[in-house]
């Protein structure tokens, strides 16, 4: 267990930046989630970490040890693969033992690490099946046991749950989330699934293209996006382009002039949270308050997903909760919207 | 309509298959109901049925010798094949080389190759190397293996490179990320998890060694001859059932081989 730093990390394939300057010091103990989309850079810096892809430039550090330039087999950095990759030939004592033979530990020593690795993940009595004897999720336990029986310095967990079935992925997510608590360990998970990501982490990275978008914590990344990428991929975000006319006033496409936070003047996004928009009586009091025509009514159960239409550029998206007694708008109907003038966030227009 | 014509086709496809399989082991049956003849002119219907040309097979010294040297050529070519054979897979399949495909090729051209082409250009090369270097290649045991490891090589190239291809290499990178270096993890993981491949490779060899009769006949000295040779030899001067019980003994000998390899590994699965 030990603090992992990241200093200015790249990684480039000829013209191609996977990776780009990525830096972050991770704290002893810390759940770091690196997220984005596919083809982001996430998995290539945790196989940096992990020593399997040389970087290009820039330094890793666990605890005091410089390991840019070591060989994966002297990292002492415990990965869980996302298809597992367990040894079909070994059994799942075995399997769990591997680290600890070569570290050269006496068997008699390996044994109880072992049972209390398969106790940890709640598979004791497993020890001699093969891998192919288990379930997914029976195999995602072994290959988490494997890893934490070497007692890794940085635990590192590459889509650990992308192939277990919604249910499972539920129970999996609390209960990694609570040994890793448990355990201390420094902990690094790469994952597409943004519920999984906002679940499990103390503390998250967004990338998207290679670069580092915003790192903090969930709060921070849903309250203040640092960017229009990440307002649209952390939470859901309905966007208005236009531009800042004045200092604090945002025109629209369609001429709607709205009420912001915003000093600097150019062309312009407003990002709204769907869920901070009020309506009709509940309206009354914002700053900025529209006319605004229902195009369509999606039933979530628990919520409403509402399409208006503002003006003929202008298209808004509200979430209305389930509650007893909420009237459900029809499309065509004519309602009023609006929101608080710190609602809306706003971003310099990305070309 | 359909249903009948698709019978149809089930009967003609299992008749064409029975055929074939007839074909092939005819000549096997032939040769061990002949084995236990009584009388030493092969001629039927048979006298009566004896086990005298067992102990004639057994007691004759070209057979025990051909078997003994066809064995231990058959190993040492089968063990040399293997130890260049899995090396040039892996690279073949796990890295880009310059000529890749064509070096596959390249190695599997002994299969393909006429053995009595085969027999007179190693033959041929023999001679040259021992003028060159004055050593006695041609007729030695040494030249031998080393001609049936040039005929092993395709059978273990081709098994190997079959099981490496499916293979999942995240497994190895597990393993390093174990603190297992290149070397424990090529002997730990990557050669156990391909050894239904190896062992098939192994077994195909050693019976390609120990049948193969072209090329041997070119490459063996005096008084250092194979099985295969020694049987032929044998019939130029006789045909009695002896060669029979010498052949049905080898039969024997490679199917239960063949039997307890496919206990271990399914062969069916690898070949």
């Amino acid at each position: 267990m030990a603090r992992l730093s990241i200093e200015h990390l790249r990684k480039t394939y000829g013209e191609f930046h996977a990776v780009d300057d990525f830096s972050i010091d991770i704290a002893d103990g810390e759940f770091l989630v690196l997220l984005g989309p596919s083809g982001c850079g996430k998995t290539t810096t945790l196989r940096m970490v992990a020593g399997f892809i040389q970087p290009t430039a820039g330094r890793i550090t666990i605890g005091e040890r410089d390991v840019t330039n070591l060989p994966p087999w002297k990292r002492n950095c415990g990965l869980v693969f996302q298809s597992y990759a367990l040894f079909p030939h070994m059994s799942v004592a075995d399997n769990v033992a591997f680290g600890l033979e070569m570290r050269r530990m006496a068997p008699a020593e390996r044994a109880p690490r072992v049972a209390e690795a398969l106790r940890l993940v709640q598979l004791s009595g497993f020890d001699q099946r093969y891998p192919r004897q288990l379930s997914g999720g029976q195999q995602q336990r072994v290959a988490l046991a494997r890893a934490l029986a070497m007692q890794p310095d940085v635990l590192l967990l590459d889509e650990p749950l992308s192939n277990l079935d919604a249910k499972l992925r539920q129970e999996v997510r609390v209960e990694i989330r609570d040994l890793q608590r448990k355990l201390g360990l420094t902990t690094i998970m790469v994952t597409h699934d943004q519920e999984e990501a906002l679940t499990m982490a103390d503390r998250l990275v967004v990338m998207e293209k290679g670069k580092v978008r915003q790192i903090g914590t969930q709060r921070e990344l849903y309250e203040k996006p640092a960017d229009r990428f990440v307002a649209g991929f952390i939470g859901r975000s309905a966007f208005l382009d236009g531009e800042i006319a004045a200092p604090g006033r945002f025109r629209s496409q369609g001429g709607l002039e709205i009420d912001c936070s915003a000093p600097a003047l150019g062309p312009a996004t407003l990002a709204l949270r769907p869920e901070r928009l009020a309506i009709g009586a509940q309206a009354e009091s914002c700053t900025n308050r529209f006319q605004a025509r229902v195009e369509h009514v999606s039933y979530l159960g628990a919520l409403l997903d509402i399409d208006v239409r503002l003006t003929e550029h202008d298209r808004m998206l509200l979430q209305l909760p389930n509650r007893q007694g909420t009237v459900e708008p029809k499309p065509g109907d004519r309602i009023t919207i609006g929101w608080a003038e710190d609602a809306g966030l706003v971003y310099p227009r990305e070309s | 309509m359909t249903a009948a014509r698709l019978s149809l086709g089930r009967i003609a496809l299992n008749g064409a298959a029975m055929l074939s399989l007839g074909f092939i082991l005819l000549p096997l049956i032939f040769v061990t109901w002949l084995a236990f003849f009584r009388q030493e002119i092969p001629s039927f219907p048979p006298e009566g049925y004896s086990l005298r040309w067992f102990s004639a097979a057994a007691g004759n010294k070209a057979f025990v010798d051909g078997f003994l040297l066809s064995l231990q050529v058959g190993v040492l070519s089968t063990l040399i094949g293997l130890m260049l054979g899995v090396p040039a897979s892996l690279a073949l399949v796990r890295h880009r080389i310059v000529l890749g495909p064509a070096l596959n090729t390249f190695l599997l051209l002994p299969l393909v190759m006429p053995g009595i082409v085969l027999g007179t250009a190693t033959y041929v090369f023999q001679i040259e190397t021992e003028i060159a270097t004055g050593l006695p290649v041609l007729g030695s045991a040494g030249g031998l293996v080393a001609a049936h490891t040039l005929i092993v090589i395709p059978w273990v190239v081709k098994l190997v490179t079959a099981s490496l291809v499916g293979f999942d290499r995240t497994i190895e990178e597990a393993a390093q990320n174990l603190g297992a270096n290149p070397w424990t993890t090529f002997w730990r993981i990557t050669l156990p998890s391909i050894r239904p491949g190896l062992v098939a490779a192994g077994l195909f060899s050693f019976v390609t060694s120990f049948g193969n009769l072209e090329m041997s006949l070119f490459l063996v000295g005096p008084g250092r001859i194979t099985l295969p040779i020694a049987i032929l030899q044998y019939l130029e001067w006789k045909i009695d059932p002896a060669v029979a019980a010498a052949s049905v003994i080898q039969i024997v000998l490679i199917g239960a081989a063949m039997i307890v390899t496919d206990r271990y590994v399914k062969l069916s699965r690898v070949v």
